[in-house]
């Protein structure tokens, strides 16, 4: 049996995994710095006259040097839409190669078409951001990796690639448009999708770039997200990408009351912080009341003429409208999220651009979720201890994602969690969270339909909201209150079989996801 | 005509049951429990349908439950209901 200890949030954790080597448990949020680096940029060469241009996806693998045992890597700002993962490892397959790690930025339904490559052994490893669909539940209840999966923030994984934690052999680049010397850009052509943040990392640290369009663009590609000098293969192939799955038209606000409801004491509790002054800024994650509490902000932003300086992450619509309102001076954008941030990102000189590096990286000099005031996060679970997790269900079945949460919540000045009591019959404010994604520590505000509950290691934040008049409860009163009206639920049946890996954001272990008995 | 002892309740949106009662007292009381939180709640369920049964004299027959995560007082309500309807619509 390996060696188990507990770390900082009192999940066991193995201290060595089989093929993977040591692990460091989870010390704290900010307890663990880096190491020396283990990555060695490569120097190239190239020849003028000389082409990138590759007939076959097939072919440009071959040119790499694929081999048994190598690290891929994907971006996923094609969403549900992306079809390239799938058809680069069914090339894989037909080559006869194995032993393949894949590192996607986040893995979706629609890659549920893996799952032959991963029983016949062609993918034996995974690192992501998340896992959705039949894929996930394949994986969360078959033990079929030779090593666990690995699930990493938005900041993490860049981390890792510019660490050299995680070596890339193979850099694939789904490319919305680009030209035939590997100028790629995210905003023209049919699978357009704007920022392209989380591939940037990926081109830089990777020996091998392939940059896969269907959209193929005079030189120079104007703009340029990836540069020609990171790319060593350009392959023009159909049907990399659905646009249907890519983007959705304009993101709504809800018109669920309850979500309203949650959204508008969220706003309240974000007021009474005392945080929403000239140049504050804003990140809100994805979720239904997330976004609304945007929208009762700017209800107050436009009444006290209050501009903020930033709004930043997955970018969509409304934030957008804010942006050309002039209540934010600039958008910091690593994904975009609709076809009408996709436009704005083409035509606003202040909708930036940023790599998930840049946006979320522990380990670089400096990250723009350090520079946060108030974060907007959803939960699948949050206890008394305020951990979250937004990996898991109550079914210990993996089903979402680890995204941005505990990279901004450790940034952020003001990280408040908004959820309803209740989802269904399923209690959302439990003892213990199936899977730990983000500490407690990080999370400072709870805001629920029943009331909101300050993290007790923010006495200044409680004080403020009592000067403020702003009515609190404690986090246990929330957990009686679903419990009491849901029943409370039987945990999932594990065995002692670990699949994945849930990493923090600075490479330590927070929690282990276990092999689940149906 | 004498009505078949038949009845059903309920919907499958989330949050709500649907419930479906054959009512024979000659054969044995058969449930067919289907859930999204059989994982979670199973056993709590089979606990409310089964009281829920029992208070109302139901003793036999073949009781059918597709559960969207409803909570207790609807899954109740709805198996009574159910069954009233079953028995031949009498109210409460």
């Amino acid at each position: 049996m390996t060696k188990m200890v507990l770390n900082a949030v009192g999940r066991a954790i193995p201290t060595h995994i089989k093929g993977m080597g040591d692990l460091t448990p989870f010390k704290g949020a900010f307890a663990h710095t880096p190491g020396p680096m283990n990555m060695t940029p490569r120097a190239a060469w190239h020849k003028p006259g000389q082409s990138k241009m590759t007939e076959t996806i097939r072919q440009a693998l071959e040119n790499c040097g694929l081999a048994d045992g190598m690290t891929l890597s994907f971006h996923h700002h094609f969403r549900n839409g992306d079809h390239l993962v799938n058809m680069v490892m069914d090339e894989v397959a037909a080559m006869g190669v194995r032993d393949i790690t894949i590192a996607p930025s986040s893995l979706q339904s629609i890659h549920e078409k893996l799952i032959p490559h991963i029983r016949s052994g062609v993918i034996t490893g995974i690192q992501t951001s998340g896992i959705r669909g039949e894929i996930a539940r394949v994986l969360s209840t078959e033990n079929l990796l030779k090593t666990p999966i690995i699930i990493r923030s938005h900041g993490g994984r860049p981390r890792a690639i510019e660490s050299g934690d995680t070596k890339i052999d193979i850099a694939i680049i789904g490319a919305p448009a680009a030209d035939a010397f590997g100028n790629v850009n995210g905003v023209e052509g049919p699978n357009a999708c704007g920022s392209l943040g989380y591939a940037i990392a990926d081109a830089t640290c990777a020996t091998h770039t392939v940059v896969v369009t269907d959209y193929l663009i005079p030189y120079p590609a104007c703009p340029v997200s990836i540069p020609q000098t990171l790319v060593d293969y350009v392959v023009v192939a159909e049907g990399i990408g659905d646009p249907q799955g890519i983007v959705s038209g304009a993101t709504r606000i809800t018109r669920n009351p309850m979500e309203l409801l949650i959204a508008e004491k969220a706003n309240e509790a974000i007021l009474a912080s005392g945080l929403v002054q000239q140049d504050f800024s804003f990140q809100a994650g994805t979720g239904g009341s997330s976004l609304a509490v945007a929208h009762f902000l700017r209800q107050h932003m436009r009444e006290n003429n209050i501009k903020g300086s930033f709004a930043s992450g997955g970018i969509n619509g409304y934030l957008v409208d804010m942006l050309e309102e002039g209540l934010f001076r600039t958008l910091m954008d690593v994904q975009c999220f609709d076809l009408k941030a996709i436009e704005s990102i083409r035509k606003n000189p202040n909708h930036m651009e940023m790599s998930a590096s840049y946006y979320a990286n522990p380990h670089n000099k400096g990250c723009v979720a350090h520079q946060l005031d108030v974060m907007v996060l959803s939960a699948t679970e949050i206890d008394v201890q305020f951990n979250v997790n937004v990996i898991t269900g109550s079914n210990g079945i993996i089903m979402g994602a680890s995204g941005g949460h505990c990279d901004t919540a450790a940034g952020s000045k003001l990280a408040i969690v908004v959820a309803p009591l209740f989802r269904g019959r399923l209690p959302i404010v439990v003892d213990q969270v199936t899977t730990v994604v983000t500490p407690g520590e990080s999370i400072d505000v709870l805001v629920t339909e029943y009331g909101v509950a300050v993290n007790p290691a923010r006495t200044d934040l409680k004080d403020r909201f009592r000067e403020n008049g702003l009515k609190t409860v404690e986090i246990h009163e929330l957990k009686e209150r679903a419990e009491k009206v849901t029943g409370k639920p039987t945990k999932p049946v594990v065995t002692d079989e670990v699949i994945g890996l849930v990493e923090y954001r600075d490479g330590t272990i927070i929690d282990t996801i276990k092999k689940v008995v149906e | 005509m004498k009505k078949a002892p038949f009845g059903k309740a309920g919907t499958l949106e989330s949050n709500d049951v649907l419930v479906t009662v054959e009512l024979n007292e000659e054969k044995p009381l058969e449930i067919e429990l289907e859930s999204i939180v059989k994982a979670q709640f199973g056993s709590q369920l089979m606990h409310t349908v089964t009281t829920t049964l029992k208070n109302l004299g139901v003793a036999g027959g073949t009781i059918r439950i597709i559960d969207k995560g409803a909570l207790d007082f609807a899954i109740r309500a709805r198996v009574i209901t159910a069954v009233n309807r079953a028995r031949g619509g009498e109210a409460l």
